[in-house]
């Protein structure tokens, strides 16, 4: 009996042992869909199709053209602010610029930050903030569009809340979410960019995602 | 004999008066700096830092203890009108827009300015909330 028991404690640890090297993974946000298709044999399968972030054309802090395109392969954080907000976005930027610190020579990573104040953020204004953050380099895009452009693509496709409220301080209402997205345009996890444990949450699982085999 | 004790009495009276003063004040100012340190948290650190670092080109230290001692008279209407000026800090320009806290009353003015002249490698002592009306007197 004794000796089973033994046994049995061995088993337990090996396949502990086991489930720990597994590959650990990100879970995958937004809505999902059954897509049936036919193989080869023409025998229907599933796939599971994940909400992903579609393509967009706005202008950068150099006011150059920015599509999905300068994204491809890449994993990124994207976030929403504006350049003259005076009370979350200096935290979320302190916080972010911490990941860029990280990530600065990783070309698999990106960051992206999209200004909803489209009276005032113009490219021009964008590049001086960028200048003065230390953060006007490629790999930092700060991109200008329009309205409806810019707040469709944060409440349907980043479900990051936003608004133009004359009662609010500066003018706006947004949500302070770092949002990580991967290189499969999938949302993998939003973090609040005023907390530093979420933000160091978030370096951790960049690492993760970045390891992924996709 | 009882001169002695009589005099005693009197020096001892006066040491522990000048004690009791002493820590009234003593008092007073860990009154304030508590008090400050509440108020730049939620108010000032978003821009300025935990340890008074600025960000970036964005927002200046808080850290250069001449420019603070040398500019003690405006840094109540800093805090209260907001500021866009050019200013010397360590050596290096900033400029860029500080917002108005208008709903801030001279005593939370006073507090979370003994709080930053402080701190951070600051050692400005104490500035009263009679001094912050006085100065706000002046602001351009
Ligand atoms: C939105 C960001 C922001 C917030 C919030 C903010 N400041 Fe400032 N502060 C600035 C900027 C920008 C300047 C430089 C202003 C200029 O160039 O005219 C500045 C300048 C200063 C200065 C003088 C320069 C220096 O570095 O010594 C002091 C003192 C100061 N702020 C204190 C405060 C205090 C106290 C609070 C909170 C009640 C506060 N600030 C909140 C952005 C901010």
């Amino acid at each position: 009996m004794k000796k089973i028991l033994g046994y049995a404690a061995i088993a337990g640890f090996i396949a502990l042992g086991a489930s720990c090297t597994q590959e650990k993974k990100l879970p995958i946000y937004g809505d999902r869909e059954a897509k049936i298709t036919k193989d080869a044999n023409g025998n229907e399968k599933i796939d599971t199709v994940y909400k992903t972030i579609p393509n967009f054309k706005f202008l950068n802090q150099d006011s150059i053209e920015v599509t999905q395109d300068a994204f491809k392969n890449k994993v990124y954080v994207a976030d929403f602010f504006f350049t003259s907000c005076s009370t979350i976005c200096p935290i979320m930027h302190r916080n972010m610029k911490t990941i860029f610190d990280k990530y600065k020579d990783n070309r698999d990573v990106m960051f992206l930050s999209h200004t909803i104040d489209f009276k005032y953020d113009k490219p021009s204004v964008l590049k001086k903030y960028a200048q003065k953050l230390g953060a006007d380099v490629p790999q930092w895009q700060f991109l200008y569009g329009s309205k409806e452009e810019v707040y469709k693509l944060a409440e349907k496709d980043y479900l990051v809340a936003v608004q133009e409220d004359s009662s609010a301080t500066d003018g706006y209402i947004h949500q302070g979410w770092l949002v990580l997205i991967d290189k499969h345009k999938r949302i993998r996890g939003a973090y609040d960019g005023t907390k530093t444990e979420e933000v160091e949450k978030l370096k951790t699982d960049m690492d993760i995602l970045l390891a992924e085999k996709d | 004999m009882r001169k002695i004790i009589v005099y005693s009495l009197f020096f001892g009276a006066i040491a522990i008066a000048i004690n009791a003063c002493q820590s009234a004040s003593e008092i007073e100012m860990a009154k304030y700096m508590s008090n400050g340190k509440d108020i730049y948290q939620a108010r000032c650190q978003n821009c300025h830092g935990e340890n008074g670092e600025g960000l970036g080109e964005l927002a200046p230290p808080l850290t250069d203890t001449i420019f603070l001692k040398s500019n003690k008279q405006k840094l109540a209407c800093y805090i209260k009108n907001g500021v866009n000026e050019p200013m010397q800090i360590h050596g290096k320009t900033y400029q860029e827009k500080m917002p108005a806290f208008k709903d801030l009353h001279d005593i939370d003015i006073a507090q979370v300015t003994v709080y930053i002249t402080n701190s951070f490698g600051n050692r400005h002592g104490m500035y009263t909330y009679e001094q912050v009306a006085n100065d706000l007197k002046s602001c351009n």
